[in-house]
């Protein structure tokens, strides 16, 4: 269960290995007096995850791991019954996704369609998994980690961008579907993150951490927000870029 | 809502935190408990009062809850015996209203008459007399108790299944559902009190009145203190002690209707008040002006229900200017030998950054045989805080020295404390899971708090 003061005492991660994730989950694990927080991670079995554990375990939680593939789109309803399966899960994290390589994901058949089913179909089964779930429990909150890419989708990279337009608006209406049944889903849209996803890239203005993207969700659950930007800067520029008509978008250096 | 009638919806306790969605239940005669407890789904059943407990024992997410406030018949008053037979719905205010014709009073009253009958027995409730009175269960004959196995059982302190009466005392609801009780009420003469009030001017103080014998010269005792303020202010008070007066202590002009229901209200708060309302700054001020208020000393003055014991029932749905965030209630007890940490802690309240106005000490009397009965003798502490950050860190720090110095946390406030901390708290918690488990071994009984703190 949820406490007064907004914390949690079990985190499902799906996406185990994720770096914003596991900053949540870490997150929620170090506040005091929540007892030792039950984490599952969902991932493909890997040294990563094993890592992925023990880091959660160091900072005081107690883990499991689960076998977990995106792409296996007929194994999630069987993975979130697992992740239920030892009572109620209070906090649900969807934190896998990939950025894929922008000119091969609009160009290469398989590319593509792999970028689409991993950042949009693989979620919405899960989401829709989840709901029953949730439902039958009465509570719970769901973190669904999009991008600021989505909002307006560019020319850079647009695959990725309508992938996470999908999601972002999938995730908003899943939110107002289950919101009378008391579960709260918070749309969290990070601009550029330093992971494992965005090495080597160049830094994009108001560049940010998996901590600070964890503080902001955090917090935004806390308050039940069902949407947040990271840093909270990014709401105010994508309503401009929002609005720029396409010529000019065009020509924009982004 | 319709009796009888199914609805789902979000509830949560006093403190407005946590909410959580069930379907609510609003039987209006036993039966209809019995047939909804008996067609409750695997997520089981809690019963509801009026949803006074700060936290979250009246919620049952994804299950059902039977808010038992249309179950509310008074079946007999003796005015002889003083002995009530009245269901579990009825509320303190409505069994007071209805007794006190008969001189008959409610002999454990909390700070809010807005409590059920089940809600009393189930959290087993103490008032500024628990020094003198005891809490709620000490006052009950007997209680009808439908159980898992759909059994109403009849229940006595100390009859063949006296231990399932004192795990139900003080259980929270998780043993069953209280459908009807027997309570023994206390004969008065008057509905007034006789109140001495006394302003003290910091902690030393504060505790030198109530150790200098003459907190037993009273009834009901209890204390307002600074919080705030960290200077040699913190821990001054204003007491407010006092007796039931009797028909030759009461001046004329109230001789002629002694036994009147004199509880006035003023308004009833709106649901406007922002989050941070509640700050160091106002609450300063409201601590400053309660204080000031009060006179520095003054002996035999005639009070009505509300000025002596509920003077927060002036404002209705008074946990609204808290703000949307709502805010928690901090209760614990320290036994008497524990003074060191009880000044530390009052300390570390007014240090904090988390500020309380409505800060109540309290010496506490015997405990009953309820192994998860909260009174015991010792010191009592209650604070109201508002949600924020850094709460939960802060409070966490408190369990850690209450636990320390041999004290405990309160259910019925409690909101956000961890299994093992209560565990620690309670140690006869094992003895009780035995009984309750022994009439409901599936946990059909459930509530958001029992899960949270895997009772």
């Amino acid at each position: 269960m949820i406490n007064a003061v907004g914390s949690p005492q079990s985190l499902l991660l799906l996406g185990g290995t994720s770096e914003i994730g596991l900053a949540i989950a870490e997150n929620y694990a170090s506040q005091a007096g929540s007892g030792s927080l039950a984490v599952t991670l969902a991932a493909r079995p890997s040294e990563r995850l094993d890592a992925a554990a023990e880091r959660l375990r160091a900072a005081g939680a107690t883990v499991r791991t689960l076998a977990f593939d995106a792409r296996d789109l007929d194994s999630h309803p069987k993975v979130v019954a697992e992740a239920f399966a030892d009572g109620d899960v209070d906090v649900t994290v969807l934190a896998f996704g990939l950025l894929g390589d922008a000119e091969q994901a609009w160009q290469e058949h398989a590319a593509g369609v792999e970028l689409a089913q991993v950042n949009f179909t693989a979620p919405v089964s899960l989401g829709i998994a989840l709901a029953e779930r949730l439902r039958a429990q009465g509570h719970g909150s769901v973190i669904a980690l999009s991008s600021v890419a989505g909002e307006r989708v560019r020319r850079s990279n647009f695959v990725y961008g309508a992938t996470k337009a999908g999601f972002d608006g999938f995730f908003l209406g899943l939110g107002e579907a289950l919101r009378p049944e008391g579960i709260n889903v918070t749309v969290v849209r990070p601009g550029f993150v330093r992971t494992k996803m965005t090495e080597g890239m160049k830094a994009a203005p108001m560049a940010t951490t998996p901590e600070k993207v964890a503080e902001i969700a955090v917090a935004a659950v806390r308050h039940r927000r069902e949407l947040v930007w990271a840093p909270g800067q990014w709401r105010l520029v994508m309503s401009v870029l929002r609005h720029i008509p396409r010529p000019i978008f065009r020509k924009l250096p982004i | 809502m319709e009796p009888g009638q199914y609805e789902t919806r979000a509830l949560t306790g006093w403190g407005r935190t946590a909410p959580t969605v069930a379907t609510v239940a609003t039987p209006t005669d036993p039966d209809q408990v019995i047939a909804a407890v008996a067609a409750a789904g695997p997520r089981g059943v809690i019963a509801r009062g009026l949803g006074r407990s700060y936290g979250d024992p009246a919620q049952n997410a994804g299950g059902l809850v039977l808010d038992m406030t249309r179950l509310n018949r008074i079946h007999s008053i003796d005015a002889h015996t003083g002995l009530v037979v009245l269901d579990a719905g009825v509320s303190l205010d409505q069994l007071m209203r209805a007794a006190l014709p008969f001189g008959l009073w409610v002999p454990v009253l909390p700070g809010t008459r807005q409590v059920t009958i089940g809600g009393a027995i189930g959290s087993d409730i103490h008032g500024k007399n628990h020094h003198s009175a005891g809490s709620f269960g000490n006052h009950v004959r007997s209680l009808e108790l439908l159980t898992a196995d759909g059994q109403v059982r009849s229940l006595t302190p100390d009859g063949p299944e006296s231990e399932l009466f004192w795990a139900t005392v003080g259980g929270m609801g998780l043993t069953g559902v209280i459908i009807q009780a027997t309570v023994a009420l206390q004969h008065t003469e008057s509905a007034y009190f006789i109140s001495d009030t006394d302003r003290t001017a910091d902690l030393d103080e504060t505790l030198a009145v109530f150790t200098d014998g003459s907190d037993d010269t009273y009834d009901y005792s209890m204390a307002w203190f600074d919080s705030i303020n960290t200077d040699g202010r913190l821990g001054r008070a204003v007491f407010s002690r006092g007796s039931l007066a009797k028909l030759d202590e009461l001046p004329k002009k109230y001789r002629g209707n002694p036994l009147r229901f004199d509880a006035p209200q003023l308004l009833t708060l709106p649901d406007v008040f922002p989050n941070g309302l509640a700050n160091k700054l106002t609450f300063r001020l409201l601590g400053e002006a309660w204080y000031r208020k009060a006179p520095k000393k003054s002996r035999g003055q005639v009070m009505n229900l509300t000025a002596f014991y509920h003077p927060l029932d002036m404002f209705g749905e008074w946990n609204r200017a808290y703000g949307s965030n709502g805010f928690l209630q901090y209760q614990f007890i320290l036994p008497f030998d524990a003074e060191a940490a009880l000044r530390s802690i009052v300390r570390q309240m007014a240090e904090s950054g988390h500020v309380s106005f409505l800060n109540v000490l309290k010496r506490m009397g015997e405990g009953n045989q309820a192994a998860l009965s909260f009174p015991r003798p010792g010191w009592t502490i209650t604070v109201d805080f508002p949600i924020k950050a850094g709460l939960l860190e802060f409070c966490t720090r408190l369990d850690e020295q209450v636990l320390a110095a041999g004290g405990r946390l309160y259910l019925a406030k409690e909101s956000r404390t961890d299994p093992d901390t209560f565990r620690r708290m309670y140690p006869r918690l094992d003895e009780w899971r035995k009984v309750r488990q022994s009439v409901d071994p599936d946990g059909l009984f459930t509530s958001d708090q029992s899960r949270r703190l895997g009772l």
